[in-house]
């Protein structure tokens, strides 16, 4: 950054939401902070600054810091985003902070989405169905390049909750799979590995907890920070659920 | 938590692969198996692996004639000699079986397309002809100080997908998972471990829970860097802290850390390997390839320690980038295209838009060895039960097995923390059927007591000391500036007596916080002290040693030294004492004689003892420094014949 850029540092102003439900003296409000913008800050770099410096029972959650672990989802001026990978250059000065909606909230911006997602792995049983036992002499079952890539495509999810954070169903409905749980849904569905018939299936995603209850907002598209093709994933499992020879004809 | 003392029958700390894959070994043979982590499972930083798995499946063309034998090799050579060389026999020979295990388990592996593939080898484009028969089969990438192209995966998220995958199968056993809980300490009589205490980071509240055998998974302790890693900010090596705090249980080859070449200047975000070999260059300010002058044989994909030294001479040398946040290097794949780079490299990709708003496929990426692995951690056996401790054993990247010597290769972490993972949680559940829980409750309360009186000790301290951040800073700096790449004498002394003021200043360190919950500040001061004191004995191992191996290289020792130092440290610290103690062992049962790597210098002080006297002393003088007997006999698994070999 040049000298004339770094004289326009901007004042940030950070308005935070702060509860911490294990202090019985806690109520809901809103805190400010502000902090000098550095170059290429992000929420990351920000969030620490104001913890170390300003307010050291801030909790909020950050662990890999480069966008892969999910942990540090939160609302960033009203939209679901990875904190780790929000710039604040591209943010007005003044950030507004909430935790994700849809979870339980531990404390500030911190949330539980390992809990939601462990239980929506279990609903959905959320595994490869073996069709034979792992045999450890055996070669490895064959398998197209074309469907391990499609297949990793849906693996991509990294369960930060943004999705259904921005889910106009999942905010009302706490049984909606939403986008990480249909998405995941999908990827086991088209896996060739795993046993499940579309009978199986139809029980798991058919009803108004899986995709029929989408209302097709959307939202969870726009902030997906691994840009999952969710459009398509619901159509996939809209079709898949109507039975493969709809597909075929 | 409501109860304090909970009970299982085998605990795991740490939701990583190595912690996960050993308690579905566990859940699998009967035992109940818990796994405590500080983030829920899936945010681990087994997530973080990206370019690949090794494993000698051999299935495409640049892999023909490879073989586990080929890869224990390659990873004796990596180690520089420092391995355990059965048990880097025993990782190759499984290595196969837990890449087809993890396909079980549902890993999307990129496969063999049959026909012609383009790739880049040497800088060249070249068309290589895959046969139709291997069609479908996974394939695999070339890695650094490899023979063959050996490394499986699945674009560049292979830990990702590995991680999802055992997690899918934790979830299908029913394993419970409690998340967001610390291991504090262990509860231990002295001769046998029987759980720990944990503190819930949701709530504050401490509770222990009490298990026949205890598995420390808690990775590796590059956070003792600070910000110069590329570990994520969980990795600070809870777990070697808690055995080196028994005073008992040695920790091993502590000074063994590895830098990786290319991490993001200045985030310090991993790129992987799989770049350079894919075909990626390294370039200086001149966008001259230096590195195929420095190793014209293996050029950007020699041994990241090797590969690390060259790029940090060349920034010493004055050709490295001048950049606002310090000097720098390039690594350039524009020329893998954009398609490759949004596929096979879909991760890089992202992180270099993410974090150093560049497209890869049009701009060079501003890259600079940064600290990544810890070959360093708690010292155990074959079957990763802990040196000195009953019921205790470590697996993955926070043991000391030990595979890997004084330098990891790219992709052996992955592979060791499944292959570990199934073999360690076999003689764990083993062990759990063969005993019963100790259930000495007069000990857990104890250890809890002991735990809460810390927890007052820092909530109760008052006065002007320093806050524990700055203490954290204090330490990454001097880790990084006088503990890193290039070491010697008189840093390293400074070094310890730096982290000797760092550990005084936080005895007297004070919260700025005392607020009820689980408290982050409360939560990061009660890791300090481990942090510190790991610090420590990475600093005073480094000093001690007075030679060049692998990634430990000391400007004043700069030749490997067979003679003096074919040797592991371990390190143990007395709770009392203002110091740590480090004695020595053999590396292990030698069955490829030292010699030159193949890359990196070629001269080093030749072995005096002859091999089979220097195996002769191996077992007794491993039992002297606490080994348990494995189930097996040692060197029961070295490669035995030629025919083997083969």
């Amino acid at each position: 950054m040049t000298d004339d850029a770094t004289s326009k540092a901007r004042r940030l102003r950070f308005e935070i939401f702060r509860f911490n439900p294990e202090d019985a003296s806690s109520e809901p409000f809103i805190d400010t902070f502000e902090i000098d913008e550095r170059p290429y800050m992000t929420l990351y770099m920000a969030l620490n600054e104001i913890r170390e410096t300003q307010d050291a029972g801030l909790q909020f959650d950050f662990a890999c810091r480069s966008a892969i672990c999910g942990s540090c989802g939160m609302m960033v001026n009203g939209r679901p985003a990875l904190g780790c990978r929000t710039l604040t250059a591209d943010l007005p000065e003044i950030i507004r902070l909430h935790p994700l909606p849809a979870f339980k909230l531990i404390g500030d911006l911190s949330v539980d989405t390992g809990v939601w997602f462990r239980e929506m792995a279990e609903r959905t049983e959320a595994w490869i169905h073996e069709q034979l036992p792992f045999d450890k002499d055996a070669p490895e079952q064959r398998m197209s390049d074309d469907i391990a890539a499609a297949i990793y495509e849906g693996d991509r999810c990294i369960e930060c909750g943004c999705c259904v954070a921005s889910c106009g169903v999942a905010n009302v409905n706490p049984d909606f799979l939403a986008g990480a749980g249909l998405n995941r849904v999908a990827r086991f569905m088209m896996d060739p590995r795993d046993a499940r018939d579309d009978a199986d299936w139809f029980e798991v995603v058919a009803g108004s907890d899986g995709v029929f209850g989408c209302i097709g907002m959307m939202a969870c598209a726009d902030v997906c920070p691994k840009e999952l093709p969710l459009l398509e994933v619901y159509a996939y499992l809209r079709r898949r659920t109507l039975g493969t020879k709809f597909l075929n004809d | 938590m409501s109860s304090q003392i909970i009970s299982t029958d085998v605990l795991v700390i740490g939701g990583g692969l190595a912690g996960e894959r050993c308690a579905i070994e566990a859940a699998a043979a009967g035992q109940e198996a818990m796994i405590l982590s500080l983030v829920p499972p899936r945010r681990s930083h087994s997530c973080a692996a990206q370019g690949g798995m090794q494993a000698a499946l051999g299935n495409c063309v640049k892999a023909d004639g490879d073989s586990p034998y080929v890869h224990f090799l390659d990873t004796v050579r990596g180690s520089d000699w420092g391995a355990d060389q059965e048990v880097a026999n025993i990782f190759a020979e499984e290595a196969p079986v837990a890449v087809r295990e993890l396909a079980h388990y549902g890993v999307p592996w990129t496969r063999v397309r049959g026909g012609k593939n383009k790739y880049f080898i040497h800088g060249e484009s070249v068309e290589i002809d895959e046969p139709l028969e291997n069609e479908g089969l996974i394939t695999h990438r070339d890695f650094g100080g490899t023979a063959k192209w050996r490394a499986c995966y699945a674009a560049a998220g292979t830990g990702h997908a590995a991680l999802y995958a055992v997690d899918s199968e934790v979830v299908r056993l029913g394993i419970t998972v409690r998340d967001r809980v610390e291991a504090i300490s262990l509860i231990h009589d002295g001769t046998r471990c029987s759980g720990v205490v944990a503190r819930c980071l949701r709530t504050g509240e401490y509770f222990a829970v009490m298990a026949k055998a205890t598995v420390i998974a808690t990775g590796g302790y590059g956070r003792i860097y600070g910000r110069y890693t590329t570990n994520a900010t969980i990795n600070y090596g809870d777990g070697a802290a808690l055995a080196l705090n028994t005073g008992i249980v040695p920790l091993g080859n502590m000074e063994a850390v590895q830098f990786h070449p290319t991490a993001l200047s200045p985030s310090g975000i991993l790129i992987t390997e799989g770049c350079r070999g894919d075909g990626g260059y390294l370039l200086d300010k001149n966008l001259n390839r230096f590195m195929v002058e420095a190793e014209p044989e293996k050029q950007e994909l020699a041994s990241r320690d090797v590969v690390s030294r060259h790029m940090m001479q060349r920034i010493q040398d004055g050709d490295g980038v001048d950049s606002p946040n310090g000097r720098h290097l390039w690594l350039d794949i524009r020329h893998l295209g954009e398609k490759h780079l949004t596929t096979k490299l879909l991760e890089v990709f992202d992180i270099c838009r993410d974090f150093a708003g560049i497209n890869p496929a049009n701009d060079l990426i501003p890259v600079r060895p940064t600290q990544h692995y810890s070959m360093g951690g708690v010292r155990v056996n074959k079957d990763g039960e802990a040196y000195g401790m009953a019921g205790l054993y470590a697996v993955g990247e926070a043991a000391c097995w030990d595979m890997h010597g004084f330098n990891r290769l790219g992709g052996n972490s992955l592979a060791e923390t499944l292959v570990a993972g199934r073999i360690v949680g076999a003689c764990v559940a083993e062990y759990a059927s063969g005993t019963m829980l100790a259930a000495n409750t007069a000990l857990a309360f104890e250890a809890l007591s002991v735990a809460k009186k810390s927890e007052n000790e820092w909530l109760q301290r008052v006065g002007n000391g320093r806050s524990v951040y700055e203490i954290r800073d204090a330490l990454g700096e001097v880790m990084i500036t006088k503990v890193g790449i290039f070491r010697n004498g008189a840093d390293l002394g400074g070094a310890v007596d730096e982290i000797q003021v760092l550990i005084d200043e936080c005895s007297q360190a004070v919260l700025r916080h005392k607020g009820p919950g689980a408290n982050p500040e409360l939560a990061f001061a009660l890791r300090l002290p481990g942090m510190l004191r790991l610090a420590m004995t990475v600093a005073m191992g480094a000093l001690a040693r007075a030679e060049s191996r692998g990634a430990h290289f000391r400007t004043d020792y700069p030749l490997r030294n067979d003679r003096e130092w074919l040797n592991r440290t371990l390190v143990r610290w007395q709770p009392n004492a203002t110091a740590p103690k480090l004695s020595y062992e053999p590396v292990g049962i030698i069955n490829v004689t030292p010699g030159h790597r193949g890359y990196g210098s070629d001269e080093r002080v030749a072995m005096e003892v002859t091999i089979p006297d220097y195996n002769a002393s191996v077992l007794d003088a491993q039992e002297r420094e606490g080994r348990l007997a494995s189930v097996d006999l040692m060197g029961s698994r070295l490669p035995q014949s030629d025919r083997e070999k083969k």
